[in-house]
């Protein structure tokens, strides 16, 4: 292994002189950043090289202004609310789903558990706030399929989802982007495939590199995001070989097809993301709990003074948010990415604290 | 959000399999990959089973999860 950790860290070396100047590599999905904290990655890395968080945790990108629509959702007295448990915490203007302490907020761990509820409960309806990336859509997907087989009228859903490849290419566009090469997720990977990175190596010809989330997958794709800077060999590779196949999962591509389409939505931080949100196909509008309770848009308006939004485009570390441990801790969050487990400053805080404490018993 | 853990399918019956990763037991639907078999290994997300996996990497990954409860007091791996 160590052998394997020298290799990597070589290439490192290679690439960072032959750029001459900081090399940034955005970790795309929140499940990387917590693994190269808490395997400690980030020190063993060179100095010229950056590790930037990007928008791979869901509850981080879900939008001010859906976080609003479940807060009222939940008012209503007519509404069982079903969600993961990520998403209570996060506030909206008017405080979280769990500061209204209401018993019809469900916290669930599948969409099947979410289908249960409805069931057991014909006089309430059903809101399943479904929000995540290709990994999570198709257990969504399956469940509108059997709501409707079910002929379960009281299950709707509220799709919060979104579709990683068109959140790439807007950072990409964005002009004050810094970012050289993408470490992609592993486990939206396994759904779409790595072949699916192809679009983005077309529009803006950076690496690609798929990685699982053992500290050996995350150093040795970065060291292939370094090999193919120092070989100016750049591509769309994938290490993650025991779960991903460059075709991805066929049949979960076809279920989330069939029930969901791409549509212009937003991002929290990103903005509005051309065909980077999923809504229910019109012929499952029946299911869709925007139309149901006739939620036309979603205002979107973001907390006073976070900047939860420019954390997740890479354009400021969390230190850099003046709110950052000061009034937003994990205890007291402001931002979703001090809420969720996944997120950045919430990574930042734990590991940057456990440093400290160490340092100071020391 | 994303995580997704090992898990080895013991029983099967349709789309619905009962799971094991490290002595846990999990409801686990499988319509996401039609093929299944019982004892085969997957990975699980969300209550589904989305990738095959072999038993090495499973292996591998349940010794690191056993690594990481040992040492992690904060350990926070419950989400969607």
């Amino acid at each position: 292994m160590l052998r394997r950790i020298l290799k990597a860290q070589n290439l490192m070396d290679c690439a960072c002189r032959k750029l001459g100047r900081q090399l940034n590599i955005m970790e795309v999905c929140g499940t990387h950043t917590v693994s190269i904290f808490r395997n400690g990655i980030r020190p063993t890395l060179p100095k010229s090289l950056k590790l930037l968080s990007g928008p791979g945790c869901p509850v981080c990108v879900t939008d001010q202004g859906y976080i609003d629509v479940t807060v009222e959702l939940a008012k209503r007295d007519d509404v069982i609310l079903a969600t993961y448990g990520d998403m209570i915490r996060v506030p909206g203007k008017s405080g979280s789903l769990e500061q209204l302490n209401r018993s019809n907020v469900k916290v669930v761990m599948s969409s099947d558990e979410a289908l249960n509820l409805a069931r057991e409960n014909k006089d309430k309806t059903v809101v399943f706030v479904a929000v995540g990336f290709e990994t999570t859509t198709p257990a969504t997907a399956v469940a509108v399929g059997q709501a409707a087989d079910e002929n379960l009228e009281n299950f709707t859903v509220l799709s919060g989802h979104k579709l990683v490849i068109p959140a790439m290419k807007a950072l990409l566009t964005d002009k004050n982007n810094k970012i050289d090469a993408f470490l992609c997720p592993g486990h939206v990977s396994v759904i779409i495939g790595s072949d699916a990175y192809k679009t983005v190596l077309d529009d803006f010809d950076v690496p690609c590199v798929v990685a699982g989330f053992e500290p050996m997958q995350v150093i040795e794709g970065i060291g292939e995001i370094c090999r193919q800077i120092y070989k100016d060999d750049i591509k769309v590779e994938s290490i993650y070989h025991a779960a991903v196949k460059p075709e991805g999962n066929p049949t979960a591509q076809k279920i989330i097809d069939q029930y969901f389409e791409a549509f212009d939505g937003p991002w929290r931080g990103l903005g509005n993301i051309p065909g980077g949100t999923l809504r229910l196909k019109e012929e499952y509008a029946q299911f869709d709990a925007f139309k149901r309770f006739g939620i036309d848009q979603v205002p979107t308006e973001e907390l006073n003074g976070c900047k939860c939004g420019e954390v997740l485009c890479g354009l400021i570390d969390p230190p850099q948010c003046p709110k950052f441990e000061n009034t937003c801790t994990p205890d007291t969050p402001i931002g979703p990415c001090m809420v969720s487990s996944e997120g950045a400053c919430s990574a930042w805080y734990k590991y940057g604290r456990r440093r400290r404490r160490r340092r100071k018993q020391a | 959000m994303c995580l997704a853990v090992p898990a080895r399918i013991i029983e099967l019956e349709d789309d619905k399999a009962v799971a094991d990763a490290m002595g846990n037991k999990w409801n686990v639907r499988t319509t996401l990959i039609p093929d299944l078999k019982v004892g085969d290994f997957v990975l699980v997300h969300a209550g589904f089973a989305i990738s095959t996996l072999d038993e090495k990497e499973a292996r591998e990954t349940w010794d690191l999860f056993k690594e990481i409860e040992e040492f992690d007091d904060n350990s926070n791996r419950v989400s969607g």
